[in-house]
């Protein structure tokens, strides 16, 4: 029963991470239906943020405390939303009239770019870093279940995060905006909608998200390097596209459920090895009864 | 080579193509013709030249030595630590005199601790920078892609720490200057039961290197055959960052021990997560596990845990005191670890080599490395036996204050 709980325990604070990178799939195809595959790099370059801002706030405010660790936060957010819009408006924006395949293996490029540029000896290097402790560890035992404060805040932001999201997409204007650019970009230019502004500001949105994704990520399991946003990257995606690409409920479900699989997997002596297979064969099945994804709805495509 | 020389002697030259001159009112036709046979001349000669060039022999007055290793990327303390012995021990031969009248030249390439790196650094390194002997790798999932291509090309081979048994199996050009990973399972196992008297153990294997596969099953064949049990057996992928999931199933399994045959940074990351979820028996590991990276990412997560491997800088021969000497002075103050005394080793045996077989050529390099009996090296002597794998002893240290302190010298 103990391992049980304690398996969900770690998918959940697993695929909170994941959902986290997913959204920001999600709602750049929801806004430009194509999909960012740069959007793993981001997240790695969060995480890296984080790895340098560490020391200079730690000069301002008290080391391993909550405050610290949210300035952290905020600011490696910052700079990622920054990187996101810079990526968008050099990439992606000439393209803005090419066909979506283009952009697509701009997209690529991008994210290789980003992965052997970071390799290079003169930005971060290939080996990887001890992430620096944020905040104290602690874990609590209730019999032979352990559950650890680093899972515990990487649940609790990824809640603030979803819920400050919601009320972003749901509540606000600029909000609005991008809801009316998924639905019909032409229309909504025709009324009065920048939808440059709305696009970089969904570009930021998302990077944001990632960068959260990646400060939680290396809080959890202390080492970074500039591949760790591919694989992690891809789970997302998978994830994105589980719970339905283009709806942002999705893109958490698919997050937490995809984390979930891994973990259980993961825990099976004779399956270990190929977590990541079941978790992507799971993906496959999905898609073959339900092509639009868990919550997706199923749009004819217009040709 | 010949054969593309003909072949374009007489494309060029060939008379319907000659027979234009029309084309070159200023030139008349006899004179072009033999203006184009010149040309095609000093073409041909000029291609010939620079394939002999790229392919074979050394030209020059140095004997060109090869080198590939993990000098960035997730294995790069082991590359760097290799080389650093490896470059010292060819500096030292050079300031000595060299070998056969010659200075020696070491020519490195990174692999970047990738897979199908190897193929490509090496097939440059033998095909055009012409190496007489190649050095490398310490994984040992890149010697096995090397191996291969220095055995075709008959380049005698010395890895210095790659342990799979499958490694010298490639061929007989192939060396190494370590012991493998039977003796080196066996070790860990025999440490478990005799000295930590563990009768329950859990094994966490990698499954993507070979060098972890290969340790864990004769960790397990030993441990089983001294009475002990094997609880529980799972499986990473290496490079993964989560391992939550298998360890809460280890943690269930309920083991005096946990033996983790992989490599440094994942070994971190396992004892971290090991930690948080409260799975506080010793972990073991093999020589893998050595690199100040282990301690700089598990930090106070790695203390207390054990490892084997070829040698300890804090016990050993006149030899070993001489070589850690002058590391230190050579690098900085840096202390050298097994991995940097394995490449100084592997160097120095190879050009003993050359000195007892008198030529560079291969096929004698290889002869004179395989009759090697009692090498004094600084990991200990050294005798290489009939498969071409080093016969020597290993040592246990222990994770103590962020350092590595020597336990126990186990003989084979």
């Amino acid at each position: 029963m103990g391992e049980v709980l304690q398996q969900l325990t770690n998918g959940l604070a697993l695929g909170a991470i994941y959902a986290l990178i997913a959204l920001g799939y999600t709602m750049v195809y929801g806004v430009l239906r194509f999909i960012n595959f740069a959007h793993g790099d981001v997240f790695m370059l969060g995480a890296f943020a984080g790895y340098f801002l560490a020391p200079v706030v730690n000069r301002v405010l008290p080391a391993q405390s909550y405050l610290n660790a949210a300035l952290v936060l905020v600011l490696a957010m910052l700079i990622c939303a920054a990187i996101g819009i810079l990526i968008e408006f050099l990439a992606y924006r000439p393209l803005r009239n090419r066909p979506k395949l283009i952009v697509l293996i701009t997209a690529i490029g991008v994210s290789l770019f980003l992965e052997y540029a970071c390799q290079h000896k003169a930005v971060f290097g290939a080996a990887p870093r001890r992430f620096p402790d944020l905040l104290p560890n602690t874990t609590w035992h209730i019999s032979n279940f352990v559950i650890n404060s680093t899972q515990l805040i990487v649940v609790v932001t990824t809640l603030l995060l979803l819920i400050t999201l919601t009320f972003i997409v749901q509540r606000t204007k600029i909000g609005t905006a991008m809801r009316a650019v998924s639905f019909n970009e032409k229309a909504a230019a025709l009324m009065g909608i920048n939808v440059n502004l709305v696009i970089s500001f969904t570009f930021g949105l998302g990077s944001a998200l990632a960068a959260a994704g990646g400060i939680l990520f290396a809080m959890s399991y202390a080492s970074i390097d500039p591949l760790m946003g591919v694989q992690t990257g891809l789970k997302a995606f998978v994830a994105a596209v589980f719970g339905g690409i283009g709806n942002l409920p999705g893109a958490a479900l698919g997050g937490v459920l995809l984390g979930l699989v891994e973990t259980v997997a993961g825990g099976i002596p004779a399956i270990s090895p190929y977590r990541d297979g079941i978790a992507f064969a799971i993906l496959i099945l999905v898609l073959l009864f339900r092509p639009a994804g868990l919550l997706g709805k199923l749009q004819p495509e217009k040709v | 080579m010949l054969n593309l020389k003909a072949r374009f002697h007489i494309h060029v030259g060939h008379p319907l193509l000659l027979k234009r001159p029309g084309r070159f009112p200023t030139v008349g036709a006899e004179r072009f013709q033999t203006l184009m046979i010149k040309r095609t001349f000093w073409l041909s000669a000029l291609l010939a030249v620079a394939l002999f060039a790229g392919c074979k022999q050394q030209s020059g007055n140095t004997i060109k030595v090869g080198e590939y290793a993990s000098l960035t990327g997730k294995e790069a303390t082991f590359g760097i630590s290799s080389h650093e012995g490896t470059l010292m021990a060819i500096e030292e031969v050079n300031a000595a005199g060299g070998v056969l009248g010659k200075k020696l030249e070491l020519l490195t390439e990174d692999t970047q601790s990738k897979p199908g790196e190897p193929q490509t650094v090496v097939n440059k390194l033998i095909s055009r920078d012409g190496v007489v002997a190649m050095l490398g790798e310490v994984a040992s999932s890149r010697s096995l892609e090397a191996a291969p291509i220095c055995q075709q090309n008959k380049v005698p081979m010395v890895s210095p720490s790659s342990t799979n048994p499958k490694v010298t199996q490639m061929g007989d050009y192939i060396f190494r200057v370590c012991f493998i990973d039977p003796f080196q399972g066996t070790v860990m196992a025999n440490f478990a039961t005799q000295t930590l008297k563990a009768k329950k153990v859990a094994v966490f294997t990698d499954v993507k290197s070979d060098y972890s596969k290969g340790l864990a099953q004769f960790f397990k064949e030993q441990f089983v055959k001294t009475g002990g049990q094997i609880v529980a057996e799972l499986d990473f992928n290496g490079g993964d960052k989560d391992f939550k999931a298998q360890l809460t199933a280890i943690k269930a399994a309920n083991p005096d021990a946990v033996f983790i045959p992989g490599y440094y940074t994942d070994a971190a990351l396992i004892a971290i997560q090991a930690k948080q979820l409260g799975l506080s028996v010793p972990l073991l590991g093999g020589d893998g596990w050595e690199s100040e990276k282990l301690t700089e990412i598990g930090k106070d997560a790695v203390e207390g845990h054990y490892f084997s491997t070829h040698y300890s800088p804090d016990v050993g021969s006149e030899k070993s005191k001489k070589f850690v000497e002058s590391y230190k002075k050579r690098w900085n103050g840096k202390v050298p670890d097994a991995l940097a005394a394995c490449g100084y080793d592997s160097a120095i045996l190879l050009i003993e080599a050359m000195k007892r077989a008198g030529s560079i050529e291969g096929a004698k390099v290889r002869d004179a490395l395989a009759a090697t009996k009692d090498f004094d090296a600084v990991t200990g002597r050294i005798k290489i036996n009939e498969n071409r794998d080093a016969v020597k002893s290993a040592v246990i240290l222990q994770v103590k204050g962020g350092k590595f302190v020597y336990l126990e010298t186990v003989s084979p």
